[in-house]
């Protein structure tokens, strides 16, 4: 790892109050989180539902407050800015939400979309219309689309007005939850594409929220795995793909279906659904689900291991290849 | 041009849509060209003329004063038409302000509105309008602020319902995370969003607003003699009716088409534009 | 015997901008105890194509022409409404990618699987445990206690299960499931998968499934219908469509997946371009204006080619393998 994190989380909690009169109680949807961003670096959240990445994205965003840590960007601590202090910095952090056309105000056109960053930071002697161009060209859509609304978008077209936004004002990050949510395979392709290149051409750091695998061992540089809102296993994409360490992270590799109909599927089912944030299983949270699972498991939870290449949160981390002991009767609870 | 016929056509193409259409202009046009249809002045008294009957001089004959009534029910509607658009308005501006406030401000201050909300419209329109007119006297203001506190609660909860909903959708969200101000989100990204069913509604409720300034002003609250308003002919119509029937027709029969007018074309708006509110 | 016979299908709707042909010449087989799966992108009429089974078409939408044969005898283009509600359930079962589409929110699972039987004649405590028997065929734990609680009590993995358990429970000829295992995570999707499966041989149905993920498709399907913008460009074994398809799209559609991209890239494949507008159909390949295999002989309308052993695509380069540039 170089040392020029543009992005710097450190142990960042969000609790989230649960429960009304009486038994006030809260959970945490992160629960103590850290990572660093390298300039010009694409860095994956991998996760399920529920796993905390898409909150995680908004906390760095400061669109979620945070319970505990601390969040540096470009060496300035933004997690206690207020929003008049914040405005500055959404100028350099820009971010992309899932639904490529829900994301876009409905009754705006394209051209007014683009340029709406210019507007609210109150940007003035610059051509609006020019700017439209340039930015509609530069994301591959036709000039003749500023005139056009959200819901005469495809999805791909629409995903590309949001991409034109997240670049309009020359951000330093984009924060990219699930940009590939709601395309084609056929789409998708393309705003991976125009990510990457937008991202060579200037120098762009990315953070890419996705539960796709399969589209970040192409995107990303390092990717971290969350589960129950923690990091389970973090470090470059192509060690953890290749030789993932952490029984979760094997799990989901495996869980990955190829398109090849010959593909003998040696895979790691996992015995039980995702626990309740409101009763986080004791010891290593993973336990529950785990075909390694020991008896130390379940009651002492791992120190997370850090090395220079690897995070990694188990008592038994996997040898590259790794079957599990014997796989049980898949019994879903 | 396309843009604006469009709509129209639509709601001509439905048949109750096309006759509301249809009577509403017809009642404007009487409004608007009140002075060019007929030279009679409405407030002049002509005790010889008193209770005439309808002919080529008087076409809807006289009141107990002698006063033309064509005049009176024309210049009327435009009283009609003045409280009901202007009060609609004013109802609107307001309700859409304090929607927004209650719908995307802290909790606390929702939930003291919606109390506010609510203690207005449990008042009864006619407690109501009794109260404002012994604290201002009966006039045409009287009217309209009646018709202010009485719609603006209905008209603030639809916009805050829609509000809420909208505050936490992704596009919302993405304005927030450019760095948008509240003011900006509000104006920018939900108001044209929640505006259109409102107006609809709206729009529905002037047949209503209509009727209370026709209620008030039969009950001598409303509209001060000798303005003619439909409410106050159609009480000459009520004290004189053993003399002649004339004079309550005049009052009433305008009534009757205004209201049915508005009804058929916001009906048929509501059905066209927004489905969704059918049965509301 | 067939299950499900569909022949020269077309399908279209009438709009404001004039009529929209959402179905041209459809035609594929459900063979018996086979699960048969549809691959399409967005626009490719797989929603249609069910409706149109189902007898749903919204109400400006029709049927100009072709055939829908259910087991031989129910021609479904022509059915009387009432005898389409008698096949629906009982017959051909549905499941959905929102399994609460299926479950009522405010009936128990038990009432609910109860209500489905109300056609047959056993006794009610028979019917109880017969629901018992389908939730443990898909993995409930306690499926007994499972029977008195509600949907909303369940997680969204068992919810879908409790759904397949509810259209399988009648013992349908034919299960139409419309992406059932999209909203569910990796690990769900492919238990879930595996369920199906498995209970498809069980009760012996056949299945035609709905889905975008060619991974799920690959590994679940025994033959596949490939759709595009309203036309089956191309059908076979999922061997011959995954291994030598032989129409440009379903090459070009299998090269997008990243799965099938195992060296590390930066630069992924893609489908530049967008689907013709259905209301005006080119009067020859569909496909034409996004291959780059395209010729003049495209302006016509391209015959559906006969590779042989059931593999067919509607390409006129289809029987030269060498030609549509196709990688394995």
């Amino acid at each position: 790892m170089s040392s020029d994190p543009i992005l710097k989380v450190e142990d960042v909690q969000v609790s989230f109050p649960v429960g009304g009169f009486g038994r006030r109680n809260s959970i945490l949807g992160v629960a103590g989180v850290s990572f660093e961003v390298n300039r010009g670096e694409t860095f994956a959240l991998v996760g399920e539902s529920g796993s905390g990445k898409t909150t995680l994205a908004r906390a760095v965003n400061g669109l979620q407050e945070i319970s505990a840590g601390s969040i540096t960007f470009e060496d300035q601590r933004i997690d206690e800015l207020d929003p008049r202090a914040m405005k500055p910095v959404r100028k350099r952090m820009s971010m992309m939400f899932q639904d490529p056309v829900g994301s876009l105000s409905p009754r705006m056109t394209v051209g007014d979309l683009v340029t709406e960053p210019f507007r609210i930071h109150g940007i003035e002697g610059r051509n609006l219309r020019d700017e439209a161009e340039r930015l509609l060209t530069l994301v591959g859509l036709p000039t003749s689309f500023d005139s056009r609304f959200p819901h005469q978008l495809s999805g791909g077209q629409a995903r590309r007005v949001g991409v034109a936004r997240a670049i309009a004002l020359d951000p330093a990050l984009i924060i990219a939850d699930e940009p590939t949510a709601g395309l084609d395979v056929s789409v998708q392709g393309e705003v991976l594409n125009l990510l990457n290149d937008l991202r060579e051409r200037l120098g762009l750091a990315m953070v890419i929220i996705t539960h796709n695998l399969h589209v970040v061992h192409h995107v990303a540089d390092r990717t971290a795995v969350m589960y129950l809102g923690r990091f389970v296993e973090a470090g470059e994409t192509e060690e953890v793909f290749s030789a993932p360490q952490h029984p979760y992270t094997a799990a989901l590799l495996s869980a990955n279906p190829e398109p090849d109909p010959d593909k003998t599927h040696d895979r790691i089912t996992l015995p039980a659904e995702v626990p309740s944030l409101l009763a986080r299983p004791s010891g290593c949270e993973f336990h529950t689900r785990c075909p390694w699972a020991q008896s130390q498991c379940s009651f002492d939870a791992p120190e997370r291991h850090v090395t220079d290449e690897r995070v990694i949160a188990c008592h038994f981390p996997l040898a590259p290849g790794a079957r599990p002991p014997e796989q049980k009767e898949s019994v879903l609870s | 041009m396309a843009e604006l016929w469009r709509p129209i056509r639509k709601i001509l193409r439905e048949p109750l849509g096309a006759l509301g259409l249809f009577l509403v202009l017809f009642v404007i046009f009487g409004a608007v060209f009140a002075d060019l249809l007929t030279s009679w002045d409405p407030t002049k008294i002509n005790p010889r003329d008193r209770f005439q009957g309808p002919s080529a001089n008087h076409l809807m004959g006289t009141d107990q004063l002698g006063r033309d009534l064509f005049a009176r029910v024309l210049h009327g509607g435009r009283i009609a038409l003045f409280v009901a658009l202007v009060s609609t308005a004013v109802s609107l501006v307001i309700g859409i302000v304090l929607g927004l406030i209650a719908g995307y401000g802290p909790r606390w201050l929702d939930n003291l509105m919606i109390l506010l909300f609510d203690a207005m419209k449990s008042f009864p329109t006619v407690m109501l309008a009794l109260a404002l007119v012994t604290l201002m006297g009966p006039s045409l203001t009287a009217v309209m602020v009646v018709v202010v506190l009485v719609t603006v609660p209905g008209y603030a909860r639809i916009i805050r319902t829609q509000t809420i909903a909208l505050k936490t959708s992704e596009y919302v969200t993405a304005a927030q995370s450019m760095g948008a101000s509240s003011a900006r989100i509000l104006r920018v990204h939900i108001l044209p969003n929640v505006i259109g069913p409102l107006v609809i509604l709206a729009s529905m409720d002037i047949p209503v607003v209509i009727g209370i300034e026709a209620g008030m002003s039969f009950l001598g609250l409303g509209v001060r003699p000798p303005t003619p308003s439909w409410g106050s002919i159609l009480n000459d119509g009520f004290t004189n009716i053993r003399d002649t029937a004339w004079i309550a027709i005049a009052g009433g029969v305008p009534i009757i088409i205004t209201t049915l007018g508005f009804t058929f074309l916001g009906e048929t708006l509501r059905d066209v534009f927004d489905p969704r509110l059918k049965g509301r | 015997m067939t299950t499900l016979r569909i022949d020269n299908l077309n399908v279209s709707f009438s709009t404001e901008a004039g009529p929209l042909h959402a179905l041209k010449n459809v035609s594929f087989d459900v063979p018996e105890n086979r699960i048969v799966g549809i691959v399409g992108e967005s626009g490719c009429g797989k929603s249609t194509l069910i409706n149109a089974i189902l007898g749903l078409l919204a109400d400006n939408g029709s049927i100009d022409g072709g055939s829908i044969l259910f087991e031989g005898q129910d021609e479904l283009t022509s059915l009387p409404s009432s005898r389409m509600r008698d096949l629906r359930g009982p017959r051909i079962a549905t499941v959905f990618q929102d399994p609460m589409g299926a479950l009522n929110p405010v009936i128990s699972v038990g009432k609910q699987m109860l209500n489905i039987q109300y056609r047959s004649t056993l006794s009610k405590d028979e019917k109880m445990n017969r629901a018992v028997e389908m939730l443990e065929l898909v993995r409930i734990p306690d499926a007994r206690a499972a029977l008195a609680r509600y949907p909303h009590q369940f997680s969204g993995g068992m919810k879908q299960r409790i759904a397949i358990a509810m259209a399988l429970m009648m013992e349908p000829a034919l299960l139409i499931a419309d992406e059932p295992t999209t909203a569910l995570d990796a690990t769900l999707e492919v238990t879930t998968i595996e369920l199906l499966k498995d209970l498809q041989q069980k009760i012996g149905c056949s299945v035609m499934f709905i889905s975008h993920h060619l991974g799920v498709i690959a590994e679940l399907c025994d033959d596949v219908v490939v759709m595009y913008a309203g036309e089956v460009v191309e059908r076979g074994t999922v061997r011959q469509i995954f291994q030598d398809p032989r129409h440009p799209y379903t090459a070009r559609l299998l090269e997008c997946d990243p799965a099938r991209q195992s060296e590390r890239t930066r630069h992924l494949p893609t489908i530049p371009g967008e689907i013709p507008d259905l209301r005006a159909r080119p009067a020859g390949c569909i496909f034409a204006n996004r291959c780059d295999l395209v010729s003049d002989a495209c302006s016509a309308p391209p015959p559906d080619k006969d590779i042989g052993d059931g593999h067919v695509a509607r390409c006129i380069i289809a029987d030269c393998p060498e030609e549509t540039g196709v990688t394995a």
